[in-house]
């Protein structure tokens, strides 16, 4: 195994993974962390802790993921080129596996346009495939980015990326997820499915070409509160396309919430029947309580035990 | 070439307030040719200072005048007496000329009348866009000729990022996302297979923009 | 008590405003003797640095006469003179001169009468908006 992790050792086993977001609060409060975490403690295998999402400045992922290691609960640092150059990203490993951190996800990040710091000077030194592989080296290979200066400690990593199914052309994204599984990602996470035939479609072409068998993917599933939610999901999400069927039903229903919760429920039974599907990542952000409801309707509680 | 844009005339009028004779020099080179600093922009900007200072109820000496390309020590020689005579200049050249102009009359303030904007291309009359950041290692050959360093707005190598929808950047939806460009460019060159190739971390800090003032040097040419 | 004349410039195309002019001279209509035409063979041929010159030499208005809309005989010269004015009026607000100190009017070259009533009508505009601050 290459990092021991809980999620690493339930989808080397075959077992369907659950993993959440937990999003990190925008003061210095750990209250907030420990108090999501333990709604998500047993309800799911890894919890993912974004940096400084949609570049909205919050405490950074580290903190939120060493938090989560204190409390013995295990965590998916974020890892944003947007805002770090290697040597701090590569330190930034350092610090995190030297922390008990041992779940990685690699991302390029929104741009600093669509956050609260607009002025910001890019950073962007590396793409997140370049990132990909600068962490598979230095875990791999025993070296820092460039190959001539040795790590002589052993780097336990689990090295996790993202893949769009919804973005177009799809040819090109599949390139894309191609080229980092070539680069050495060993898990992959969806932007939320909400187009279940896009969805199908992409898994499809994945599978032609063989990618299912050389990476573990989990799709992204969210589900939403209203229907103005779902509107304001795709003007401002980068990637996102809700389709006008869902966002009808969730207009016409009695109580959203509960309509929400029920697509996500019925999304997640359909998704465990995709052939190379190999996991979950539920995303309900400010909405994290609702979380265990919606995996034991789904039929996928109790979570295994950490081996 | 180097696109620029005039600065407000109320910041340029701010720069010339302690003076009663400058001169304005303009560039009849890339900055003529985004009507912003050439000769007939000399006589445009002139004319609006004037007018503004003899409204204020003051007055400004202004000598005009236009170098075919200020970047040219040659050429900014030729303006030494018009500035033996005068408090300031006033360049409309980009800040390449700017800085020429300041380098060759060291003991005279010099203010920029421009802000230089980019690299760029005539798109069609009166609107240019940005092509090119002199990065200093093109890769153009493995992109179909679309530079995703000046046209991405992260500066990826390997491929869109998420957020490319509709064929348009995720900072803005006028934007087109180039990595979508390129990939039809590539298809339709029949190259598209080049996108499976891996393209490692640049080297920003040592090849390209961030390794500090850059200079080329050609021996063969050197006096 | 000095009263103030004011100075118009009209800059006044071939095909339009020159001939309209010389129609409002044969009416009997009355001209204004401050006003300065200048001829020039296409509206599209007035240029930002001709507007500024003609008021920084001392116009207190000025006018540019070009063909209706569709009737431009060089096809598009009054729509880049339209583009023109449109940055002069910047300029001078820039400057912090009053915009009705320069308008672009269309006019036909049959147009004597109409060419008349706009000279005038500019006239009075100006004697209420008084000499140009940078005379």
């Amino acid at each position: 195994m290459k990092s021991g992790s809980k999620l690493e050792s339930i989808l080397t086993k075959g077992v369907f993974a659950v993993t959440a977001q937990l999003g990190l609060p925008k003061e210095n409060d750990v209250t907030v962390i420990e108090t999501k975490a333990e709604w998500l403690k047993e309800n799911v295998d890894a919890i993912g802790v974004p940096d400084n999402q949609h570049a909205v400045v919050r405490i950074c992922s580290m903190a939120g993921a060493a938090v989560l290691v204190r409390m013995g609960v295990e965590p998916i640092m974020h890892v944003v080129t947007r805002d770090r150059n290697r040597i701090a990203m590569q330190s930034d490993l350092l610090g995190a596996t030297a922390l008990g951190i041992k779940n990685v996800f690699c991302v390029t990040g929104d741009h600093q346009s669509l956050g609260n710091q607009v002025d910001s000077k890019n950073v962007y030194d590396l793409d997140s495939v370049q990132l990909i592989d600068c962490f598979r080296t230095m875990r791999d290979k025993g070296t820092l980015l460039g190959g001539t200066e040795r790590i002589e400690r052993d780097l336990g990593l689990f090295i996790g990326g993202a893949a769009n199914p919804f973005a177009d052309p799809l040819a090109l994204h599949v390139i894309g997820l191609a080229k980092k599984i070539a680069a050495g990602v060993d898990f992959i996470q969806t932007q939320s499915v909400f187009d279940m035939d896009r969805f199908k479609e992409w898994m499809g072409m994945v599978r032609d070409r063989g990618l299912h068998e050389n990476v573990y993917i989990m799709a992204g599933v969210t589900p939403l509160r209203s229907a103005e939610m779902a509107r304001s999901m795709n003007e401002r999400m980068p990637g996102m396309t809700i389709p006008e069927t869902l966002i009808d039903r969730m207009a016409k229903a009695q109580k959203p919430d509960e309509e929400g919760i029920r697509i996500c429920v019925d999304h997640i039974e359909e998704l465990k029947e995709v052939p190379g599907l190999r996991g979950l990542h539920i995303t309900a952000v400010g909405w994290e309580d609702r979380i265990g409801q919606i995996v034991e309707m789904a039929g996928l509680l109790p979570r295994p035990m950490a081996t | 070439m180097i696109k620029v844009e005039q600065k407000p005339l109320d910041e340029i009028l701010g720069f010339l307030e302690p003076y009663k004779k400058i001169v304005l020099v303009g560039c009849n080179a890339c900055a003529a040719v985004c009507h912003a600093g050439g000769e007939k922009e000399v006589g445009i900007l002139a004319a609006a200072i004037r007018m503004a200072r003899k409204k204020a109820g003051q007055t400004l000496d202004i000598l005009e005048c236009c170098s075919p390309r200020q970047c040219e020590p040659e050429f900014v020689e030729e303006l030494k007496e018009k500035v033996d005579d005068a408090e300031a200049i006033l360049s409309i050249a980009c800040g390449v000329g700017v800085q020429t102009v300041a380098e060759r009359f060291s003991d005279v303030p010099v203010y920029p009348g421009i802000n230089t904007m980019f690299l760029g291309e005539t798109e069609r009359m009166g609107v240019w866009v940005e092509r090119c950041q002199a990065c200093g290692h093109c890769i153009l050959h493995l992109t179909g000729g679309l530079c995703p360093i000046a046209r991405c707005a992260k500066q990826l190598l390997n491929g869109p990022c998420g957020g490319s929808q509709n064929g348009r950047c995720e900072i803005n939806r006028d934007v087109p996302c180039v990595w979508h460009e390129i990939y039809d460019r590539l298809v339709a060159i029949g190259q598209v297979q080049v996108l499976e190739q891996f393209v490692p971390a640049k080297k920003w800090g040592t090849e390209s923009r961030h390794a500090g003032p850059r200079t080329l040097t050609r021996e063969d040419l050197k006096r | 008590m000095t009263s103030f004349v004011p100075r118009i410039v009209a800059f006044c195309c071939d095909k339009s405003g020159y001939v309209a002019a010389d129609r409002a001279g044969r009416l009997g209509s009355s001209l204004p003797g401050s006003l300065e035409i200048i001829r020039v063979p296409c509206a599209g041929r007035v240029d930002v640095i001709h507007v500024l010159q003609a008021i920084e030499q001392g116009a207190d208005g000025v006018l540019v006469f070009a063909c209706h809309e569709d009737n431009c005989h060089s096809l598009t010269g009054n729509r880049i003179v339209q583009a023109r004015i449109d940055q002069v009026h910047r300029l001078m607000e820039d400057i912090g001169l009053e915009r009705e100190r320069l308008e672009l009017r269309h006019v036909a070259s049959t147009n004597g009468a109409k060419f008349a009533q706009i000279v005038e009508r500019k006239f009075q505009e100006l004697e209420t908006l008084g000499p140009s601050p940078v005379r």
